[in-house]
């Protein structure tokens, strides 16, 4: 819809992307794009082995090649301050922690020149063994002091050995997911200016600010030292949330030509090595439940992996302390630092493996419990958060499954596995929860001005991934405002605009839009009050920060949804196709109906993609993934994704933020792999407890 | 095509080698040795000093005409971003593996990363910019922005031009994996789903694209 919204009435509508005309152009200008004077290249270099030392590097005969400008090693690297970031701080020595760890770099008049002068570095390594298998059996596992996003790693409520002791049902199983890569369409890119002590980014990222707040103190300068500029972005789901090494790079490379631009984009190759990824995780999930299927514990012990150079606890457990009702519930988190890459956020990060064990082991207790798997979670809804004690805001989980069960066509299903097949075609349903919590970010601000003709221009340093945040602030500005939606203009992903916190943790929406209704509140009331209620003739601005939110103390916030999945697997091969999809969303208001909706199925094919095809398999004696690329890295194609049906309920949550939405970037891809793989198990009665589900695991 | 050494006497030829074109179009896939060693090699290797194996090459881009010296290693793709200008097309893996470079060249979509740019002197390219005539967005744009066929935009300008030249593909009777009978096109779901995944689009906005598509092959 591109028709004029009536004043107050953006929100809500299926507006369509206001930069839409520029990237189907292909003229949306992303980071490596920034037409400036004559830039040099940078290709890195990047260690060959796991860990160890450089104990020599010769670059005479890449720095008598043609067309290069610089080679920088660690011998000639400009000086870092030491910020205790292993993974940021590169080039200060010849350590090595991971393989594919940055080591120099190249940089040159030409990509080509770059690329090729870069195989010409003669590098000599004092190797040390190499420490990269990833075991639940290692005897240095421990346990890290915080998760991600500050979650307790170990949490216990009543007694869960002594519930499921006397537990009439019981069930214990172990679940793996694998490594897998974030992969956004957009290989992370920078071009680095410096002048005169200050440092231009045309950056890849998830938030400029989050990019400033890391790159200034590496670089000893004051945070409004460096200026950020990153309007539109490739993709991100989580690696260009905080910058990874390649940044700094760029930085330290463009430091040797000071005033000329320095490109680097990393190759689909490096983006397996050096942009974060989803650690591995072992879970083991213990349930117990009484005869009618009420559940008496919850146990959900993990195991992950980070590395050693810099730790990343993923909150795996976390969804299991809060999803289903229960007396006696327990949460563990175990790490194996190893000599591989740092792991980082990747969409969802703990909810999506964590989820894809509960909700595998909740079909597999309503199973053991003889019951509907939709009847089952339903009977075992919580009445409150059981962690922290407080009332839901909103919990639509219930509705989501009744409504989902209702579109898909549940009601009527025949329990038993290979109960249906198509030819040579085993027909299997499959159904999962959802959950995400309702995060806010703190440090946003925002400016709005008015002009004389009726105009407003909104000012705030957020960003769009591919979220459609250029579209929906504008919505919830203009609606707050009291002006139609084409009268607002926003102007996002540049630190010259207010301090904003970045796209992560689905918190995009709550932070950011709670400051502009905030600002656009103190504009109205400036206006009121200084100028009778008329924008005067030379415009009025008002600037506002976040306000805090009273009501997070006293509810627990989250989105809740519900999958159901229909799969077919050849009886044969193995092969697993899945024709369609339903999958319902309790969030909140949503801000944009078509935006939202996309957001949803994004999240869904990357569920179904964890599912059935992604894997970084990493080779432990070397410790690099060996299928580094599109071609053996698995991801979905337009033939490999179907009929998608994609809805959500009326959520009227007044306590989240004034919006009254929840956010939405997440929730798509929880769960969504364990009804693929509750899907596969009806059509086969093979379960596969191992993401992802290749047809080797279904060949018996 | 006119080949510029940049000053350098060349010390060797291999045998039958008139000039870097004809060098990489008969041999490079013909003869292993010369294909995976010396080819690669031979911008430094044959010419020590400081220029590069320069090549001067016209392409058609959109409709205007650009003369440009290329560094014989460098793809369509390239060319077209850091020498021209043109954006349009995007990087995504530089491997012929996701699609998001496609172009049209000389009516035909190609993953432009894969293609050097000096073996083809001459041609026409298409970006998707290039799609729009006299400031008016293709149907194929429109369709697109209306169905919300992408998020991050990122692989757009790839799927639009592949989904252009996919049209052309299927009205010239060209079969795919998921014609039905192996010879007669109807341009059904699966149709369009098989032939467009060729384009990655990490978003995963295929199932808006699918209609976005129909809905300009319905016209
Ligand atoms: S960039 Fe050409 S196919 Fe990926
Ligand atoms: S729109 Fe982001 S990769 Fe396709």
């Amino acid at each position: 819809m591109t028709a004029t919204q009536a004043p107050g009435k953006s929100v809500g509508a299926p507006i369509s992307r206001v930069e839409g005309h520029l990237k189907v152009r292909g003229a949306a200008t992303y980071a490596y794009e920034h037409r400036l004077d004559e830039p040099a290249y940078l290709h890195p270099l990047q260690s060959t082995i796991a860990n160890g030392r450089v104990a020599k590097i010769d670059a005479s005969r890449a720095e008598a090649e043609p067309g290069v400008v610089a080679v920088l090693t660690h011998e000639n690297a400009p000086k870092l301050e030491a910020v205790g970031d292993a993974e940021l701080e590169i080039l200060q020595n010849g350590e090595v922690g991971f393989r594919g760890q940055f080591i120099g770099a190249v940089i040159a008049d030409t990509f080509e020149a770059a690329r090729y002068a870069a195989g010409l570095v003669e590098i000599e390594y004092e190797e040390r063994e190499t420490d990269a298998d990833f075991r639940p059996d290692r005897d240095d596992l421990y346990t890290p002091e915080q998760l991600n996003a500050g979650f307790e790693p170990d949490t216990s409520v009543g007694d869960v050995d002594g519930a499921l002791a006397s537990a009439a049902v019981k069930f214990d199983a172990t679940y793996t997911t694998p490594r897998e890569h974030n992969n956004p369409m957009e290989p992370h890119s920078s071009i680095a200016v410096w002048d005169e002590g200050e440092l231009t980014l045309y950056e890849s990222t998830q938030g400029v600010y989050w990019t400033q707040n890391t790159i200034a103190p590496l670089f000893g300068l004051d945070a409004e030292k460096v200026h950020v500029i990153s309007p539109h972005v490739g993709g991100g789901f989580g690696s260009k949330g905080l910058p990874h090494a390649n940044v700094v790079l760029a930085a330290l490379a463009a430091m040797l030509v000071e005033g000329r631009p320095v490109k680097f984009a990393l190759t689909r190759h490096m983006m397996f090595s050096v942009a974060g990824y989803r650690t591995p995780t072992i879970q083991r999930i213990r349930l117990g439940a009484d005869a009618e299927g009420k559940l008496s514990a919850i146990c959900n012990d993990v195991v992950e992996q980070t590395s050693k150079i810099k730790e990343f606890a993923e909150q795996t457990g976390t969804s299991a302390r809060m999803m289903y009702d229960s007396s006696n519930i327990q949460t563990t988190h175990l790490l194996a630092a190893l000599d591989v890459a740092v792991p980082s956020w990747l969409r969802a990060p703990g909810e999506a493996p964590g989820m894809f064990a509960l909700e595998s082991a909740m079909d597999e207790m309503a199973i053991e419990c003889d019951l509907d798997p939709v009847e089952f979670r339903i009977m075992n809804e919580p009445e409150k958060d059981l962690e922290s004690g407080l009332p839901f805001s909103s919990r639509g989980l219930v509705a989501c499954l009744r409504e989902g069960a209702e579109r898909f066509g549940w009601d009527g299903r025949n329990p038993t596995p290979r109960s249906e097949r198509d030819g040579r075609w085993l027909v299997g349903t499959g159904v999962a929860s959802s959950v995400y919590p309702v995060f806010s970010m703190g440090g946003n601000a925002a400016t709005i001005r008015a002009d004389s003709d009726g105009k407003y221009v909104v000012e705030i340093g957020a960003a769009d991934i591919g979220t459609g945040t250029w579209t929906t602030l504008g919505q919830i500005a203009a609606d707050e405002l009291g002006v139609s939606f084409e009268d607002v203009e926003m102007k996002i992903g540049d630190t010259k605009f207010p301090n904003a916190s970045g796209a992560g943790g689905s918190s995009g929406i709550t932070s950011w839009g709670s400051t502009l209704v905030e600002a656009a509140r103190s504009l109205r009331e400036k206006i009121e009050a200084e100028h009778g209620g008329n924008i005067p003739d030379e415009g009025v601005e008002a600037s506002a920060k976040m306000p805090k939110n009273p009501h997070r103390k006293e509810y627990a916030m989250y989105a809740f949804g519900a999958h159901f999945v229909e799969a077919r697997v050849d009886e044969d091969t193995g092969e697993v196709r899945v024709p369609r999809m339903t999958s319902v969303f309790a969030a909140g208001r949503i801000i944009n109906a078509k935006t939202a909706r996309s957001q949803f199925m994004g999240g869904m094919v990357m569920g179904l993609s964890a599912a059935l095809h992604e894997e970084s398999v990493l080779d432990t004696r070397f410790g690099h993934v060996v299928n580094h690329d599109f071609a053996e890295y698995h991801i979905p194609t337009n033939a490999d994704v179907g009929e998608l049906d994609i809805s959500w309920i009326e959520e009227d949550d007044p306590y989240v933020n004034p919006m009254g939405s929840k956010g939405i970037g997440e929730i798509g891809i929880v769960g969504s792999a364990a009804a693929v793989a509750n899907a596969v198990y009806h059509a086969t009665g093979t379960r596969v407890r191992e993401l992802p589900i290749t047809p080797d695991k279904l060949i018996s | 095509m006119r080949q510029r050494l940049a000053g350098h006497s060349v010390p060797f030829l291999p045998p039958g080698m008139v000039s870097g074109f004809e060098f990489q179009e008969k041999h490079m896939f013909g003869d292993r040795q010369f294909a995976e060693g010396r080819m690669f090699a031979f911008p430094s290797h044959y010419l020590k000093g400081d220029g590069f194996m320069d090549a001067e090459i016209t392409l058609r881009v959109d409709g205007e005409e650009h003369r440009l010296t290329v560094d014989t290693r460098t793809t369509i793709l390239d060319a077209l971003r850091e020498s021209i200008g043109n954006t349009s097309p995007k990087k995504g893996c530089d491997h012929g593996q996701c699609g998001a470079c496609t172009v049209l060249l000389d009516g035909r979509r190609v993953n432009s990363c894969l293609t050097l740019a000096v073996a083809h002197d001459g041609a026409e390219v298409t970006t998707s910019e290039g799609l729009s005539e006299n400031g008016e967005l293709h149907p194929m744009h429109r369709s697109f922005m209306e169905h919300d066929a992408f998020q991050c935009g990122y692989c757009t300008p790839g799927q639009i031009v592949s989904a252009v030249g996919m049209l052309d593909e299927v009205e010239a009777g060209w079969t795919s994996h998921a014609t039905e009978d192996g010879e007669n096109v109807s341009l059904s779901d699966e149709e369009i789903r098989e032939r467009m995944s060729g384009n990655l689009c990490r978003c995963a906005a295929y199932a808006n694209m699918l209609p976005a598509i129909k809905e300009v092959s319905d016209r």
